[in-house]
């Protein structure tokens, strides 16, 4: 986070911490149709993040003043396990994880063909296993892709990915040790084909010119991300095809 | 999911008139309403203030405690930044736990405030203590949001500024705090203020009423210190292109010294 007074060697040669250079991505891993009741989910490993994303629905919406008479009602649940970080975190929801499922809502409201199922209910929970830095953008492609695995109609995918400053430097998806030691943070979720950004959020003190610089580094970025989002779902299914057409991976693994 | 039905049959109006550059009061699209800063209006707290923002009515109020910081943070003084959106700004906020809305209204003012260093919460250790009893001072801006008309989130962050602004510190001495001895200002290294963007269709608009805001597919908001962004938050489901980010940045520095000057009078 910002305003803190103290600083870190977070460069070294041109070189991260982790040895990536300024615009290189963590190794990122996406896997579909992981749950077995769930219609749809994801599994994303993202360097040392861990999230696993459920989507259940379109079904009947409860309470009853959730009801939109016109569009599916989206609702999200962003969490963050007790043992996600080195310290122990209380379990239930707490301002930052009712503030990063608000908007991680928002950015499928518009995606998420929901004028195709008035009156109900579609119930998307991600939950982060594991935390080192960025994992609202890593359950953001998670959800992404388990609303695609659950076979909802979407206008597209969508990716996300963070820019930071790290010791007066742009630099592409930064580690929760970048995050803490760093001087901003800006996390961008972006369609894959119209580039429409759907989430945008910034901390920290940036010309604006560092801020369009920034959103380029991201859409760029996520170019990678999408294919990897692409081929996670093909994988699926293909594989279901082979097998007759079975719903979930999982199940058919067991039947 | 409440709905108003005059705010639907509306909906269609606004939405026309602004993709044809107006809007339902007159304004320009790049002009905010009226705004009226009245600081120190309750005497009470440490500092506070009083935002109209047309029709919008906020209230900041900032009480100065005495406490221990945060074990990351060891030398640092602590800001925590609270939003009430009291029942009876609007029919449709009701009493009990915080809402999502009230939760990410703090939130984004927070982001600028922490960001732009607007409280220097680096300068507000008392004493230091290497076994871990280290006191720093402790800063609560409390909004209350008294009359909804629109743009809560800009009426909430001028009113949390000049609230700084109009800090007095008390007196901390020998481990006692007394509260009417006043000390000076809270010491603080730049001026955040907001500024926040609804999109209808391809139209973007500055200050979004009331009726504007349900009419949006998308908001922005944008805090700016003089020539920088400092927090940046997109809100609800439509989506922004990257020019019009960049577009939106321009007016918000603009509209940042415009709203500064209001807070130096």
């Amino acid at each position: 986070m910002v305003g803190g007074a103290t600083t870190k060697e977070l460069i070294v040669n041109g070189k991260r911490l982790d040895g990536r250079a300024l615009d290189e991505l963590r190794p990122i891993k996406i896997e579909a149709s992981v749950l077995n009741k769930a219609d749809g989910s994801a599994y994303v490993e993202w360097g040392k993040n861990k999230v696993i994303a459920g989507v259940f629905g379109p079904r009947e919406c409860f309470p009853r003043r959730d009801v939109n008479p016109y569009r599916a009602t989206l609702r999200c649940r962003y969490r963050m396990s007790p043992f996600a970080t080195s310290d122990h975190g209380r379990s239930g929801p707490n301002r930052r994880s009712t503030e990063l499922s608000k908007v991680i809502r928002e950015a499928f409201e518009g995606v998420v063909l929901r004028e195709q199922f008035p009156k109900t209910a579609i119930d998307v929970t991600v939950e982060v296993l594991q935390a080192d830095g960025g994992t609202r953008c890593a359950s953001l492609v998670a959800v992404s892709t388990a609303l695609a695995d659950a076979g909802i109609p979407m206008k597209d995918l969508v990716s996300a990915v963070a820019v930071g400053k790290i010791n007066g430097k742009l630099a592409l998806d930064l580690t929760g040790v970048e995050d803490n030691f760093g001087d901003s943070d800006i996390p961008v979720a972006i369609t894959g084909r119209n580039k429409e950004i759907v989430l945008f959020q910034m901390d920290g003190v940036l010309l604006p010119e560092q801020i369009s610089q920034a959103l380029k580094m991201a859409s760029a970025a996520n170019e990678h991300i999408h294919a990897l989002q692409v081929d996670a779902l093909k994988l699926v299914y293909e594989s279901k095809q082979a097998q007759g057409g079975a719903r979930t991976g999982a199940a058919s693994e067991e039947d | 999911m409440t709905i108003n039905i005059l705010d639907e049959i509306k909906r269609d109006y606004v939405r026309d008139l602004a993709m044809h550059g107006g809007r339902t009061d007159g304004r320009a699209m790049d002009a905010f309403r009226p705004i009226s800063v009245e600081p120190g209006v309750i005497t009470s707290a440490e500092g506070s203030a009083r935002v109209k923002l047309g029709k919008s009515q906020v209230i900041a109020g900032i009480k100065l405690g005495v406490g221990s910081p945060f074990p990351d943070r060891p030398k640092e003084g602590v800001l925590s930044t609270n939003a009430e959106f009291l029942p009876l700004a609007s029919p449709s906020f009701e009493s009990g736990p915080p809402s999502e809305l009230s939760i990410e209204l703090a939130r984004v003012v927070d982001r600028g405030i922490r960001s732009a260093n607007a409280v220097d919460i680096a300068s507000l250790l008392i004493d230091e203590d290497t076994e871990g009893k280290s006191k720093v001072w402790a800063v609560y801006i409390d909004l209350y949001v008294l009359d909804h008309d629109g743009n809560l989130q800009d009426a909430a962050g001028l009113a949390a500024m000049s609230a700084i602004l109009n800090v007095q510190m008390p007196k901390y001495e020998d481990g006692k705090l007394t509260l009417e001895e006043k000390t000076g200002p809270l010491p603080s290294q730049a001026t955040a203020v907001s500024c926040t963007f609804g999109k209808i269709g391809n139209a973007i608009l500055v200050d979004p009423s009331y009726e504007e805001e349900v009419s949006l597919d998308a908001r922005i908001t944008m805090a700016t210190i003089p020539g920088h962004i400092c927090a940046c938050q997109k809100t609800g489901m439509g989506s922004f292109k990257l020019e019009e980010i960049d577009s939106c940045m321009q007016i918000a520095l603009k509209k940042g010294d415009e709203l500064r000057a209001l807070l130096k009078q």
